[in-house]
Parts: C-alpha cells; structure tokens; sequence
C-alpha cells in the first residue's frame, strides 16, 4: 500500500508546515504593502511573489530599487540573499536525487525556509523513509505556506498603506524563524554553529550587498563541521 | 521615494524569477543521485543552523522598524522565543510566548 503510506506522509508534512502559516501571512501582507508603497502595481506585486517565492530576496530587491540602485547590482544582490536556497537544495539532494527528475524540478520551485527545516529535521530523524515518501512529505510541507504566501500578497497590495505600523508585523519574521531555530540545537556542533553565524553576521553587517549574510553562513557552517569532527575524535 | 520605471521592474522580477529557479535546481536537479563527498555532507548539515541564525541576528539587534535602534520589546521577545523553542521543542509555544512578549512590552514600554 505504497499510495496510502505516501498519503499519510503528505498529511504528517502539511501539519508541520502549518505552523509558518504564521510568517507566510504576515511576511506576505508586509511584502504586498512594501510592494505598493515603491509604486508596484498589482500585477507586478503578484508575479513577484508567484515567480520568484523567496521572501527575503524580493525585500531585498525593492529596498535598493528604491535606493536608485543599478539594475544589475539588484539582481546580484538579491540572488545572494537567496543563495541559501542553493545550500538547501544540496543539502536535500541526498535525501531526493533519486526521485524523477519532473518530481525534482517541480520540487526545486518549492525549496523555500520553511520546507526546507521541516523536512531536514523529519529526514535526518526518520532514516528508512522511502524516495517517495521523502518528496511525498516535503511537498505536504509546502502546501499551508504557498496559497497563503500568494493570498497574503494580494491583501497587503489590496490593503496598501492601511495597516497601522503598531501592529508590528515587521518582527513576525524573527520570532518565527527564531522559534524554529531552537528544536534544531540537537548537538554541541549545531549550537557552535549557529553562534559562530551570529557572531560573524553581526560583525560584518557593514559589508555591501548583504554578502554578510553568506559570509556568516559559510563560517557557521564550517564552524560546525571542525566542532562535529572535534567531537568524534574526543568520543573515540 | 522615486518611481521606479515599469520595464526595471519586469527586467528584476523575470531576473529573480529565472536566477531563484536555478539556484534551487543545481544540486537537486543536476546532481540528482549521484553520491557527493562527506566533507560535504558535514557542512551541508549545518547549513540550516548557520545560515537562519545570521539571517535573523541583524534584524533583532537593529531593527528595521526603529530605523536601526537597539530595542528593549523586540530584543526580549527574541530570547523568550528562542528558548521557549529551545526548551519545549515546540515551534507553535515558541511563536506565542514570543508575540506575547513584543506586544505586552510594547504596550508598557511604548
């Protein structure tokens, strides 16, 4: 009963995705607002938000648009703030490669921070998982976020400029994903990594184009991998 | 704020559209199956860790909304989020107690 289990899965995965309803809403409301506040129409706002599905890249976009920035240098810069959903891609690869490539390419259009976390985590906690109930679950993880992604970014295109500044919604975006942070400390490696990623963001804010953000990524991730192979040596 | 020029921005969001696609296609697309190395994989595994927490850190010290302030209300609903989650394993606990927080303190403080 092949179908009934995947079934199963993409129910398993649709409940862990629910949660990041709660960024998906808001972070798509302020986007839309942000959207119509630089002069995009409704039209554009949506085809943004459709097309290129990736939050912080598109905010990152409209600010230096705003900012008269050259178009290339948007570009780049905005693909930067994205590129992590390039080291989410590999570090999912392991898990997916072996499903149809249709099933990959759809699935690549889906790789956002949200789906990403939940199904590293289930993946990594469940080892016999099947190809297909891998994918099964991580398109069940997607599907609460996208439609209300989309929906999200109409009202706040719709809405505009009503939504009163105390409701706060600009901070929805680091309590959520602070929220998911703290189950994934699972061992020493995972918390050195994650402060050495802080430190080095914190440090190197200044830098232009947002390539901070990778630079602390990339120190992170390598500060995980020495202090996961420190560990080993020191078990054995 | 300067109007931006109508075919800028389809030139950015076709762009994005296109170069977002193929970041998220490389690995899992053209990779595919094929075994990658286990030093690899050892860095692959941190990146979720590494990578949110940069992302976030510069918005809680500095916050957008406050033009760049350090600021008490949002500071303190971060750590309450990050260590109820921390503690209880529980995303959804995590997201209240730290709203909870941001709105209480900046209806005291604010």
């Amino acid at each position: 009963m092949a179908s009934a289990t995947s079934k199963s899965y993409f129910w398993k995965g649709f409940r862990d995705g629910t949660p990041f309803v709660f960024i998906a809403v808001p972070f798509g409301l302020l986007f839309g607002v942000f959207a119509t506040e630089a002069g995009l129409d409704v039209v554009q706002t949506m085809a943004f938000s459709a097309t290129v599905f990736a939050g912080a890249a598109q905010f990152t976009a409209l600010q230096l648009l705003q900012d008269n920035t050259p178009t290339v240098i948007v570009l780049i810069s905005a693909l930067a703030v994205n590129l992590r959903v390039a080291m989410y891609s590999a570090s999912l690869t392991p898990y997916l490669g072996a499903a149809p490539l249709w099933q990959r390419a759809c699935a690549a259009y889906l790789i956002v921070d949200q789906s990403y976390a939940c199904s590293i985590v289930r993946f990594e906690n469940e080892p016999d998982m099947t190809v297909q109930q891998r994918m099964t679950y991580f398109v069940g993880s997607v599907t609460p976020i996208t439609p209300l992604w989309i929906l999200g970014t109409y009202l706040g295109a719709v809405l505009g400029t009503q939504i009163p500044e105390s409701w706060a919604l600009d901070f929805a975006l680091p309590i959520t994903f602070l929220a998911m942070i703290g189950p994934m400390m699972r061992t020493l490696a995972h918390v050195v990594a994650a402060l050495v990623a802080i430190v080095v963001a914190l440090l190197t804010v200044a830098v232009p184009f947002n390539l901070g953000l990778l630079i602390a990524g990339a120190a992170g991730m390598i500060a995980g991998a020495q202090a996961e192979l420190m560990l080993e040596r020191t078990k054995s | 704020m300067t109007q931006i020029d109508t075919t800028t921005i389809w030139i950015i969001i076709v762009g994005l559209a296109i170069g977002s696609y193929l970041l998220r296609f490389t690995f899992i697309g053209l990779v595919g199956d094929r075994p990658m190395p286990p030093w690899l994989l050892r860095h692959l595994r941190y990146t979720a860790v590494a990578i949110i927490p940069a992302l976030i850190a510069p918005l809680v010290v500095w916050p957008s909304a406050t033009d760049g302030q350090p600021d008490l209300p949002r500071m303190a609903a971060a750590a309450i989020a990050l260590t109820v989650g921390y503690a209880t394993k529980n995303i959804l606990a995590a997201i209240f107690t730290g709203a909870a927080t941001l709105y209480g303190l900046l209806y005291l403080v604010g």
